[in-house]
């Protein structure tokens, strides 16, 4: 056997072999340059397999009243959650039978959550049920990229105060894009109490970072758990209401539109807080929140509005102890000024109607009887004082008094949604009249509380605590204290003074015990307690007039302050007095005596009655 | 004579480092890929890094048994050990078990024995046997037509057994042809535009590729003008690759398998179907490219770790290395085969027997091949083709298969002073 001898030819094409390898090599190298070293994604790529980013929900913040009593608290459920890129094949059909959805919304859903984001978990059903939850964490593990995250849903002990406590709901895309501390299916409060303290409300979520196996099997903490944090629980909340006064005013508000205010004048505590017709709160809470929702939106009776915080009403008579008491303040009466009253007012060709009641009156009587002309004769005297040029600065001066009472502007206080009420500038009637177009009786209506006057109940309730406090006021708030009861808001604290002497307002109480005792509201006296109220008609050019009543008690050391407002409801001291003393009663005695009083109240039918 | 006795008399050493080193390399990658915390025992064959020290230490002793034959063995035997090959390659259709739907393997024991491995061994020696056996100073279209066959007899068989990446390896074949002179450079040429173009084909619109290999024809018959009848074969160049690419997005379509459609859908598309035919690579490509520059030390990889990388102790065993040793680590380890080749080529080209030479070039060819082929899959330039990256790679059957043709060509080299 003999082996050929090397014919060597073709010696240049090793060469040829030799480059071809060297350049392929060199394309792995560009290749691997790109990967490992150029595009970083492939490192995001790796930890989002391996690294599982679990979030623990805190308990939300709870609720209790002023004397302790828990309203509002958490129920635990259950959101299924879905990470789409750990979905293998699972068995599609037994999954849609255990959530009892079809195949086609399985898709859909997920979908969505892919489009959402491949690695971060979205949530595929919210709140499922206790029985589903059961049955599904037994098959779990069949079904790769699912789990199932508890959540908490808020509780009402009491269907009350619905637009005071507001509701929880997801947070939208406009807040997620804002705040990063929200993410898609997040909680957030979106009116009242929950929006006003979300920050306090809400604790701080707490985040875990779990390794995985390819298996989604948890392997443990990431580093030893050094990235983890604990979730914090949201803080309590001590609110200022009290839930057996609220609940009873409520009580007494059924079947009529309108709202009550309660406010402890010495702190500016908001007691009650009643808009009517409300809601229970538990229906804006879980899976039926969205058609709750919307029922409640296209009823024309529109719930879903607070009354007590946005409706903006003439005050009508009530507007008196205010206008009376800048007069006399601004000197051009004294208590002892009279003034005859014939029923009807005539200045310049305009003419007020006034009821019948004795006349002569002074300051006192003409609020006890509630006189139109001397509220207009004073109105007048006020605002053509020759010390002022013309007629925009004395009308801004006596602006300026409103200002102080807190009318025509918000609180900023910690409710949600208030409105400013409304009270006309200078400029205003400028705009409308010309600068010199305008005279005292041109804007006579507002010496009686109508024309552009706009009060809200809450703004009403104020003017009365600060009557009772003889001459400044708290601003209204609905939490005292934040975490322990003890912890109390000090941003409430100081006190807000009106540029009136307490003489005035001296005379102003008594004027409205007066009306109490022996005037427009006697009808309505609480025995053995002092109370000092007025009462007010507002007209109502869409049909029956308002009835209006402010009153505080005791008299001498007042605890309450309180505004009532039934819509269409006729004379303030027929339907708004008595429900205000009921009120009062309620809450200065702890229980009302005159049971056949508060039948007639409870009784009374202002919405499905009328025409 | 004192190195007659010594069996590594005359042979290269720098080759036996680098072989060394390389499966040193290989058993660390599979021993961190199987690695699995609290687990003991390397000799334990339970696990695959335990039997893969197995398959080393008896791979050496191979070594060292191939070193002790007489190099004239492995001419003389080239036609026995051919037919042996392609007896057992046939047989594997009566005896045969499937594994990883190919069916290519025999079961003996708990080991499962792969004889397309050593079938690429037989024709590297039947060829170099048949092609020094032709004394001509050029050789027939007869005698390149028998080397085809040669080369084709053991392709086709192991086609017929689904393995498609062994199937593509006995192409290295062409490279050996191509340096004995067999080949031409045209149709190395060729072969590569054929290649690119499959892969251009894959990616765009036919009538587009069509469209700019016309442009192309059309600006070299005017830089070419002057040359007599260059227009003429531009035309016809042009004519057979606008039916190639045609015909290539036909078959595509209508003749490849699903799954080898779909992997190649993949590496075209990049990172879709990702629960699907894409997962592979795209761990793949996460495990190596988040390995960084440095990588993320021994034992460190979360990838490899956790499992994400299937096959991952055998052809995907390279993400190991990129994403635990990084750029540095890939570098060097391209860098070890680069050597090694280029050392082979050496070797080669000193041969005094046309046999040395163009076994040492078809095995050249085949480590090219498995390199070239495997790393490039689990970086995305090349179509997911299952076949194992050499001396790296968990298992048996490839492990000594290569040792086998590497010690053989060390023993020819060795002995090349004697051949003549």
């Amino acid at each position: 056997m003999h082996i050929q001898r090397n014919t060597n030819q073709h010696t240049h094409r090793k060469t040829v072999f030799s480059a071809i390898i060297l350049g392929v090599s060199l394309l792995l190298l560009v290749r691997l340059f790109v990967l490992q070293i150029a595009d970083p994604s492939y490192k995001a790529f790796a930890r989002s397999n391996y690294l599982r980013h679990v979030t623990d929900f805190p308990s939300r913040g709870l609720i209790y009243d002023r004397n302790g009593d828990l309203l509002v608290y958490n129920e635990a459920h259950y959101d299924l959650m879905v990470i789409p890129g750990q979905v293998g094949d699972i068995d599609t059909l037994l999954f849609c039978n255990l959530l009892n959805i079809s195949v086609e919304t399985f898709e859909s859903r997920l979908l969505q959550a892919r489009r959402h984001s491949r690695f971060r978990a979205s949530v595929f059903e919210r709140q499922i049920s206790k029985t589903t939850f059961a049955a599904f964490q037994e098959k779990l593990f069949r079904f790769p990229g699912f789990f199932v995250q508890p959540r908490n849903l808020r509780k009402y002990t009491y269907p009350i105060a619905a637009h005071t406590f507001g509701y929880v709901g997801e947070a939208g895309p406009s807040v997620i894009n804002n705040d990063p501390y929200y993410r898609p299916g997040d909680y957030i409060g979106i009116s009242g109490i929950e929006l006003a303290y979300e920050k306090e409300l809400r604790g701080q979520k707490g985040l875990r970072i779990r390794m995985v196996d390819v298996m989604n099997r948890d392997i443990g903490p990431f580093q030893e758990g050094r990235h983890d944090t604990l979730a914090v629980a949201g803080k309590d909340l001590h609110t200022t209401l009290d839930a057996n006064l609220q609940l009873y005013g409520e009580q007494l508000m059924q079947n009529k539109r309108g709202s009550i205010v309660a406010i402890e004048p010495s702190t500016g505590e908001i007691l009650a807080l009643v808009s009517s017709p409300s809601y229970d709160p538990g229906l804006l809470v879980g899976r039926q929140r969205t058609r709750n929702y919307r029922a409640l939106q296209n009823d024309t009776l529109s719930p879903l509005f607070n009354r007590a915080l946005m409706a903006q009403y003439p005050p009508g008579s009530v507007f008196k102890i205010v206008s009376t008491a800048i007069a006399l303040q601004e000197g051009v009466i004294n208590p002892g000024t009279r003034h005859n009253c014939s029923g009807i007012y005539h200045t310049r060709g305009i003419s007020i109607r006034c009821r019948d009641h004795p006349s002569p009156v002074d300051a006192l009587s003409s609020i006890q009887h509630s006189c139109n002309t001397y509220s207009s004769i004073l109105f007048q005297q006020t605002i053509n004082q020759p010390r002022f040029e013309n007629i925009q600065q004395s009308f801004d001066h006596w602006r300026s008094y409103l200002e102080s009472f807190g009318l025509g502007q918000m609180f900023g206080s910690d409710l949600s949604y208030e409105l400013p009420g409304i009270v006309a500038t200078s400029d205003y009637y400028n705009r409308i009249y010309g600068e010199r177009g305008w005279r005292s009786q041109t804007i006579l209506s507002l010496g009686i509380g109508q024309g552009e006057l706009g009060v809200t109940p809450l703004q009403l309730a104020n003017v009365t605590a600060a009557i009772a406090n003889r001459g400044h006021f708290f601003t209204p708030h609905i939490v005292r204290a934040v975490d322990t009861p003890d912890n109390l808001q000090n941003r409430f604290g100081l006190a807000n003074h009106i540029p009136i002497d307490r003489v005035h307002f001296e005379t102003i109480a008594k004027a409205m015990q007066l009306v109490v005792e022996e005037g427009t509201a006697s009808f309505s006296q609480i025995p053995d307690v002092t109370m000092a109220g007025k009462t007010g008609t507002v007209q109502n050019p869409h049909g029956e007039n308002h009835s209006v009543y402010v009153a505080f008690a005791p008299v001498d050391n007042p605890r309450i302050a309180i505004s009532v407002i039934i819509e269409n409801a006729g004379y303030g001291s027929v339907w708004a007095a008595p429900l205000a003393s009921l009120m009062i009663e309620k809450y200065l005695n702890g229980e009302v005596n005159r049971t056949w009083f508060e039948q007639r109240v409870k009784e009374a039918d202002f919405i499905t009655a009328t025409p | 004579m004192k190195s007659q006795f010594n069996i590594f008399h005359n042979v290269d050493k720098p080759v036996i480092i680098l072989y060394l080193i390389l499966v040193s390399i290989g058993w660390l990658s599979i021993y961190s890929a199987d690695f699995i915390e609290g687990q003991s025992g390397f000799f334990s064959l339970q696990t695959s890094y335990g039997r893969q020290l197995l398959f080393i230490l008896t791979a050496i002793l191979a070594a060292g048994a191939i070193l002790m034959i007489n190099a004239r063995f492995f001419y003389s035997f080239s036609r026995i050990i051919y037919a042996i090959a392609i007896l057992l390659l046939v047989s594997i259709f009566l005896a045969g078990v499937e594994i990883n739907a190919t069916r290519a393997w025999f079961r003996i024991g708990g080991f499962a024995i792969q004889p397309s491995e050593f079938a690429k061994f037989a024709t590297a020696l039947a060829l170099a046997a048949y092609i020094s056996n032709i004394r001509t100073k050029k050789p027939t279209k007869a005698n390149i037509y028998k080397s085809i066959v040669i080369v084709l007899i053991p392709a086709l068989l192991t086609l017929m057994q689904k393995d498609v990446g062994t199937t593509l390896v006995f192409s290295a074949f062409v490279f050996a042809l191509y340096r004995e002179g067999w080949i031409s450079g045209i149709v190395l040429f060729m072969g590569g535009l054929a290649v690119t173009l499959f892969i251009l084909t894959m990616i765009f619109n036919e009538f587009i590729i069509i469209g700019v290999l016309a442009s192309i024809t059309l600006l070299l018959m005017f830089f070419l003008r002057k040359r007599q009848g260059s227009a003429i074969r531009l035309i016809g160049l042009f004519v057979l690759l606008s039916v190639y690419v045609y015909s290539v997005d036909l078959a595509f379509e209508n003749i490849l398998q699903a799954h080898h459609k779909s992997r190649i859908e993949v590496l075209i598309y990049g990172d879709s179907d990702l629960q699907g035919a894409g997962y592979n690579l795209h761990q793949s490509k996460i495990a190596i490219g988040s390995g960084g520059f440095w990588g993320k030390g021994f034992l460190q990889g979360t990838q490899t770790q956790f499992n994400f990388i299937p096959e991952q102790t055998t052809d995907f065993i390279f993400c190991t290395i990129g994403e635990e040793w990084g750029f540095v680590g890939s570098i060097t380890l391209i860098g070890l085969f680069l050597a090694l080749l280029l050392r082979l080529i050496a070797l080669a080209e000193r041969q005094k027997s046309s046999f040395s030479r163009v076994y040492a070039y078809s095995v050249v060819s085949v480590l090219f091949v498995h390199f070239a082929i495997n790393i490039g899959m689990t970086i995305g330039l090349v179509p997911v083709i299952g076949i194992p990256l050499p001396f790296i790679s968990y298992g048996g059957s490839s492990l000594w298969a290569m040792t086998l043709m590497l010690f053989t060509l060390l023993k020819l080299d060795a002995e090349r002073l004697e051949m003549t």
